[in-house]
């Protein structure tokens, strides 16, 4: 399809982001695989966009993997997540905002369920009352936090230190972005671009400079699945997931992928080692992998945070031939470095894909 | 069934097997969303009994992928949501493979969100149950200390941030919540029922918090591979 075409689609799928007071709650697996990525996400509206964003102490989980292992009832899921909003309401806030993409799915089926049958709503109102007392409203807004970069994408762009642009050959690098299946699959019209044309990752893209690319496997889910990856007996439906997609991007040579899903993130990573170490194949040149990258991380880089504070350290697919790329001046001597410079000893190395070591640099 | 999601998720399916052509679940297992949507609207009681004992409802993994695609606004992936609570509710989920890895589901995630606040956590991720989350993941593990301090995390301390401690009290609430919502009575359900089968399958279940024992084993890692493909 023509740019043009695209174009019109995703006016048919705009959507209002609140402009400031956002209140933010974390996620499962973005916290505990990618926590610098969250760190990064407050920098950044906090820091440059002199945003006002609020975290409770007090929040949880929304139950959202245990809902879909089905571990958790509906009726459990829907009240752990007023009880969420519960907070948002005492502390003053009104635009929430989840840093995970599966919590986003849970909080739009939610607030559409409430919507559809109202009595579910009540239900949930006079189990949260008699569980802990509290009271609920709904947001006037619900915006995942890639919504949130997207909207300022262009002050982002700005303030920018360095673009999406191979420093050697000026050209614009390649980018896969991969979007969580539970952004807009479900609720097409809660999401930026709707879900065959998602602009959310896209934008960010045009702004800072790179180009996206195209793919036949675009929209494919990354495989996780809940319990097809939770159970090991089950992982094989998690990696040929991937791999279909890997198989699908490998000829357009993308130099990295952009996620917005924690998940997506960490399988779109890991299972590239595992393909790596398994059956020998790599995906990204000179036997490297593709690095895989959260938004956040991309914000950050193109704005000059430092990429180990950022915690990009913790991908098992090496960054390094990126920021290279990039041209970005970074201490590669600090990779793997306490915080007061002091050495932690390194990591194994993966055997069958190539992972920068201190004597490479 | 008077789950909501079954209301929502089938309304006048035309059997155009659209859903079936984008499941990534239909590309590893014998398994139709499309089928799933016409045994339903059998209404056949028989029929839905088989299928709440089978393998077939644990095979999606609710990506919904089927509810985009759907030209009627269908979402087969919700009916195997209403039809796995079902299996649950009735203790129809033992009798087949894929259906009693709900007990390793319930321990690892379940018992997570009463712990720590959240379904998944740091110290909940150990290297030899995921060996994918590599080398890399165990140098993060084994220096924890100073990794997190350096990307500004908050393992186990008060206050805001990421893996902070979730204070006592909040615990209570979310426990709370569980009981009164039917969340504990899952639980029990999936523990009780999983002790019966183990039983009939003469293993040595161990104890509640006994992830190691046989048949947690068994669930979590056995696949059979002759069943389970297309």
């Amino acid at each position: 399809m023509k740019q043009e075409g695209k174009k019109h689609i995703w006016s048919n799928y705009q959507k209002e982001i609140a402009e400031d007071r956002y209140f933010y709650v974390r996620s499962c697996i973005r916290q505990t695989f990618f926590p610098g990525s969250e760190n990064t996400f407050l920098k950044i509206l906090r820091e440059v966009l002199g945003k006002d964003v609020h975290e409770s102490p007090n929040h949880t989980t929304c139950t959202g993997i245990g809902y879909h292992c089905e571990v958790v009832p509906f009726a459990t899921t829907q009240t752990v997540v007023a009880r969420n909003f519960a907070l948002m309401r005492d502390a003053g806030y009104q635009n929430y905002t989840p840093s995970c993409v599966t919590s986003f799915g849970i909080y739009t089926e939610i607030l559409d369920t409430w919507q559809h049958f109202p009595a579910e709503k009540e239900k949930t109102r006079a189990f949260l009352k008699q569980a802990t007392g509290r009271e609920f409203e709904e947001p006037n807004s619900l915006a995942h936090t890639s919504d949130i970069i997207y909207k300022f994408r262009n002050e982002i762009a700005q303030k920018a230190k360095y673009q999406l642009i191979n420093s050697e050959t000026g050209e614009p690098l390649k980018i896969v972005e991969h979007i969580g299946c539970h952004y807009a699959k479900m609720f097409p019209e809660k999401s930026v671009g709707g879900a065959e044309y998602p602009n959310v990752l896209a934008g960010m893209i045009d702004a800072w400079g790179g180009n996206v690319i195209d793919y036949p496997e675009r929209r494919h889910c990354c495989g996780f699945g809940f319990r097809q990856y939770l159970i090991q007996a089950n992982r094989g439906y998690s990696m040929s997931a991937s791999k279909k997609k890997f198989e699908s991007m490998e000829a357009y040579q993308p130099d990295f992928i952009i996620t917005n899903c924690p998940g997506c993130n960490y399988f779109l990573d890991r299972w590239q080692y595992v393909l790596a170490e398994t059956e020998q194949k790599t995906y990204g040149s000179n036997g490297y992998g593709i690095p895989v990258l959260t938004y956040e991380e991309v914000a950050g880089l193109v704005l000059g945070f430092d990429p180990w504070e950022m915690g990009m350290q913790m991908h098992q697919i090496d960054v390094e031939p990126l920021l290279k790329k990039m041209g970005i001046k970074y201490n590669a001597s600090e990779k793997f470095k306490g915080p007061q410079g002091q050495e932690l000893g390194l990591p194994e190395f993966p055997e069958h894909v190539k992972f920068t070591t201190q004597s490479d640099n | 069934m008077s789950d909501v999601r079954y209301t929502e998720g089938i309304k006048s399916c035309i059997n155009c097997g659209t859903c079936t052509a984008i499941c990534p679940a239909a590309e590893v297992y014998k398994y139709e969303p499309r089928s799933i949507a016409n045994l339903v609207q059998t209404r056949d009681e028989t029929i839905i009994e088989d299928l709440l004992k089978s393998d077939t409802i644990w095979y999606c993994g609710e990506c919904m992928s089927c509810k985009t695609r759907c030209q009627r606004n269908n979402a087969p992936g919700l009916i195997i949501q209403a039809l796995r609570t079902l299996s649950i509710e009735k203790g129809y989920f033992i009798h087949s493979e894929k259906g009693r890895q709900q007990l390793a589901l319930k321990r690892m995630i379940g018992d997570s969100i009463l712990e720590t606040g959240y379904c998944v956590h740091f110290d909940n991720t150990p290297h030899d149950m995921f060996p994918e989350s590599g080398p890399i993941w165990q140098w993060v593990q084994n220096n924890r200390q100073s990794i997190l301090e350096k990307i500004g995390q908050n393992l186990y301390k008060n206050g805001d941030g990421p893996n902070r401690k979730i204070s006592k009290g909040n615990l209570e609430e979310l426990r709370k919540i569980f009981e009164v919502t039917g969340g504990i009575d899952w639980f029990k359900k999936i523990e009780e029922q999983s002790t019966k089968k183990a039983n009939d399958m003469v293993m040595n279940r161990g104890n509640q918090s006994d992830i190691d024992s046989q048949y947690f084993k068994d669930i979590y890692t056995h696949n059979d591979q002759e069943k389970h493909n297309r």
